[in-house]
């Protein structure tokens, strides 16, 4: 915190909006690499939940003969 | 596998950015000649120099692609590259505002730093068509390899013959006499130059980490003998 109040004041000359908009276009890019790789991220989980789906209706036709023969079978 | 210790990262990045950004613009002194403009340098020239060291990091991957044969050095190259030119953009947008601000021209076509960072920076952004242009996935690997390694040799080689060039109007930070920086503002420097060689390093894991996950999934599509969905890209390598 020293080191904050020890700052010298930030000089809002004809500098400033150059400095600024060197960072801001840093943060720009930054932004939108993210937002590309959040849409990314997006598209592997709709696509895992598909897979997720595929394997349940999988896991339910194996399972479906037995079932059906277990009912086909006369009760005692 | 790729995501193991990214939150971590992540976190020291932030805070290394943070801290960076605090030392920039309250703890730097103002530069007597180039006053509040040379704040850009804390941003510019490390930007620059990781781009330049993560050229030269792909290329080594790529020789231990070349050698082993193994697919994960080749995605490793891939996305250094990848990091590397988005650093690129960003280092020759903020390298022409700082030099309307200086200089008051956004380029100038005869001082050897720009162009010839900008010749580093267009040859990498041939490299997405030239791996896009193999259809053969294992050729592809093995000839974006090739091409990594001989651009990764370029890139020190490029950087020599500008140091011995004679510079017309670009400022020497780091000469050795007259001209070198004092100390609070080195350290700032190097600051900034550690939070943007961790940045770099996360944004490598975390691409990385995307493309693992991506690889699995259609792994797993594969197994379950279901269509692999469209959306993936021919360009960038399969990490499983």
């Amino acid at each position: 915190m020293e080191l904050l109040f020890a700052a010298p004041a930030l000089p809002l000359d004809e500098a400033g909006k150059y400095v600024a908009g060197a960072y801001v276009v840093f943060v720009v890019l930054l932004v939108v690499y993210v937002a590309i790789m959040a849409a990314k991220l997006q598209r592997i989980e709709r696509e895992l939940g598909e897979v997720a789906e595929i394997a349940e209706r999988n896991k339910e036709s194996k399972a479906a003969p037995g079932r059906e023969a277990e009912e086909a079978a006369p009760r005692v | 596998m790729y995501g193991k210790g990214l939150r971590p990262l992540s976190i020291a990045t932030v805070s290394m950015v943070a801290i960076s950004l605090s030392l920039v613009f309250f703890y730097a002194p103002l530069d007597a000649d180039q006053g509040f403009v040379q704040k850009i340098f804390y941003l510019h020239v490390p930007l620059a120099i990781v781009a330049l060291v993560g050229f030269v990091v792909g290329g080594v991957f790529a020789v231990l692609h070349l050698r082993s044969n193994d697919r994960r050095w080749d995605a490793y190259s891939y996305v250094s590259i990848h990091i590397s030119v988005i650093f690129g953009v960003a280092v020759l947008i903020t390298g022409a505002i700082w030099a309307k601000a200086s200089w008051g021209h956004w380029w100038v076509w005869d001082e050897p730093t720009l162009v010839s960072f900008l010749i580093v920076f267009l040859l990498y952004a041939t490299y997405y068509p030239f791996r896009y242009a193999i259809e053969d996935r294992d050729r592809q690997a093995r000839y974006a390899s090739v091409f990594a390694v001989t651009a990764g040799a370029f890139v020190p080689l490029n950087f020599m013959a500008v140091r011995m060039a004679e510079s017309l109007v670009h400022p020497r930070t780091f000469a050795t006499a007259n001209g070198g920086l004092p100390g609070e503002m080195m350290f700032t420097f190097l600051c900034s130059l550690a939070a943007m060689a961790l940045l770099w390093t996360t944004l490598v894991k975390f691409e990385l980490t995307a493309k693992s996950a991506s690889g699995q999934v259609k792994r797993l599509r594969r197994a379950l003998d279901a269509p692999v969905s469209g959306g993936s890209s021919r360009i960038a390598p399969e990490v499983s």
